[in-house]
């Protein structure tokens, strides 16, 4: 699915991500760790292609991303769902809408019952209408999963998606991860939270990585 | 969020934007009511220097009147001078007939010929160079007293090469207008483009292509443009239409309009300015978004 090969990234100054050699497997569960400020939204973004490895390859679903020409990562875009860190919306647009998004610009039909259900799921129903000015933060979190995972991608990658989320909330949003997992997705996910890592742990197989000394490496089951 | 949800939702892709998006209305508006004056223009033009032109073709005339013993002689002599006269292509004596001819619609068909000093006329036609009117009449006279040469039409040689120069310009205003519109509808879109690069960063993350992104731009500025041109044009034809109709004389200014089908072509100006946005834009959106990731 996704592929480093000795890659690395630098914003500008030194790298603040060296050597990093790892596979996300198609199926597999990773939550990815590591200190404010170490990269973890860095090399989610070099998951879906949105920075480029300034050195070494990043693989994505089989093709190096520097190959990639802008139609062709667009298209690599859609077999992703990607909740950002700080969730963007298309403000003048209701909630409903900018969760179909993903369908509506890649020309596939919204069928509204499908799209109520996730709304109602992550607990938007009553604010389908409304703008994404007006929603909190944990309310716009759970709009960026729900666009995220509306398409049905193959890859789901999520920085810090409970950030800004109540325990119980956390906890429903694990299970659909869990649940969308158990149908084959490969998801990753980037948090501090180890409460959820723990009960992740408990639900599914899950390998946990931690970004320390600017290398990613897997951790062990102390956490 | 029915099916009618997906249909309209491409045209609210981009949201309203205020200021690049009347300006460019009124810049379509304000440049197609000035591409209809110009096209107005050259159209009268053209007419003018075709008229002209064909008036050029013409031959002139010179008109020999003298005692009948002396007609036959300065003919001749007219004649031979012609043929030295350079600019001059041909010449030929006109038979009492064609002179008759020439003459009937002033005095009838019943003209008794025999009766009246008709003037024997010489008809000639000048090389595509001209010949020296002034040196030609100097030498007429020396040589055959009774000979005037009718050259009226000659002054309007330089008026027809000017007609043609504004049919000209007329067509250069056009295009300068059509690349003066082109060049604002890119700054309005490179603005509304600029305004909106949250959108845009959303719908690349969403997957959308740098041609769906770059339609939702195009869309809109090419229905504005069309509209601001559609009220530009028939404002311009209105105008046209409120001048003065042409009079006999045939005065250029009172000749500025449309005749017939001609009206119908200040509404080509329409598509033809949504063209020229569309074009604007679209090469204004594909270079933003190249600078994107
Ligand atoms: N566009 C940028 N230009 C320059 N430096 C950047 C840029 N984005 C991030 N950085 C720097 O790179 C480092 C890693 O940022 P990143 O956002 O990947 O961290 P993070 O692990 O996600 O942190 P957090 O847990 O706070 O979200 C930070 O020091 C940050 O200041
Ligand atoms: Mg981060």
């Amino acid at each position: 699915m996704i592929a480093f090969e000795n890659a690395a990234y630098s914003y500008g100054g030194g790298e603040l991500l060296s050597e990093i050699s790892l596979r996300l497997a198609p199926g597999s569960f990773h939550f990815l760790t590591g200190p404010s400020g170490s990269g973890k939204s860095t090399f989610l973004k070099l998951c879906y292609g949105e920075l480029l490895p300034t050195a070494g390859r990043v693989t994505l679903f089989d093709r190096e991303v520097r190959g990639l020409n802008r139609d062709a990562v667009a298209l690599t875009r859609r077999r992703i769902g990607v909740v950002h860190q700080d969730c963007q919306f298309l403000d003048h647009l209701p909630v409903a809408s900018n969760v179909a998004l993903p369908l509506l610009v890649s020309g596939r039909p919204t069928p509204s019952r499908d799209l109520a259900d996730l709304l109602s799921w992550v607990g938007l129903g009553q604010l389908a209408g409304a703008l994404p000015p007006s929603l909190s933060g944990g309310e716009r979190q759970r709009a960026a999963l729900a666009r995220a995972v509306i398409t049905g991608p193959d890859v789901i990658l999520a920085d810090e998606p409970t950030g800004n989320l109540d325990w119980e909330m956390s906890l429903r949003l694990l299970t659909l991860l869990v649940e969308l997992n158990r149908m084959g997705k490969t998801i990753l996910v980037a948090t501090h939270d180890l409460n959820l890592i723990r009960q992740a742990k408990s639900q599914v197989s899950t390998r946990v990585l931690r970004i320390s000394k600017r290398r990613i490496q897997l951790a062990g089951a102390d956490l | 969020m029915s099916e009618a949800f997906s249909e309209h939702f491409h045209d609210r892709i981009v949201p309203p934007s205020g200021a690049p998006a009347w300006l460019t209305s009124f810049t379509a508006g304000a440049m197609t009511f000035l591409a209809v004056f110009a096209l107005a223009l050259s159209l009268a033009a053209d007419r003018l220097a075709t008229r002209w032109a064909d008036a050029l073709d013409r031959t002139a005339t010179i008109r020999i009147s003298a005692p009948e013993d002396q007609m036959a002689l300065q003919t001749k002599a007219v004649l031979a001078l012609l043929k030295t006269t350079p600019g001059i292509a041909s010449s030929r004596a006109m038979t009492p007939d064609e002179t008759k001819a020439l003459l009937e619609p002033w005095f009838g068909p019943d003209l008794p010929l025999t009766d009246l000093p008709l003037p024997q006329l010489v008809e000639l036609t000048e090389t595509a160079q001209g010949y020296d009117s002034e040196g030609l009449k100097q030498r007429l006279a020396a040589e055959a007293p009774g000979a005037v040469l009718d050259d009226h039409l000659r002054w309007r040689r330089p008026l027809a090469q000017a007609a043609g120069t504004l049919r000209v310009l007329g067509l250069t205003a056009i295009v300068l207008i059509g690349l003066a519109m082109a060049a604002m509808i890119t700054l309005a879109a490179s603005a509304a483009l600029a305004a909106n690069a949250q959108v845009i960063k959303v719908l690349r993350l969403v997957g959308a292509t740098d041609s769906y992104i770059a339609r939702a731009f195009t869309r809109r500025f090419t229905m504005r443009a069309g509209t601001g041109a559609a009220v530009g044009a028939v404002a311009g034809a209105l105008g046209v239409f409120l001048l003065p109709a042409e009079d006999s004389a045939g005065g250029f200014l009172t000749g500025l309009g449309f005749t017939g089908a001609g009206w119908l072509l200040p509404l080509a100006l329409i598509p033809l300015a949504a063209l020229v946005a569309f074009a604007a834009t679209r090469l204004a959106a594909f270079r933003t978004l190249k600078g994107l990731t």
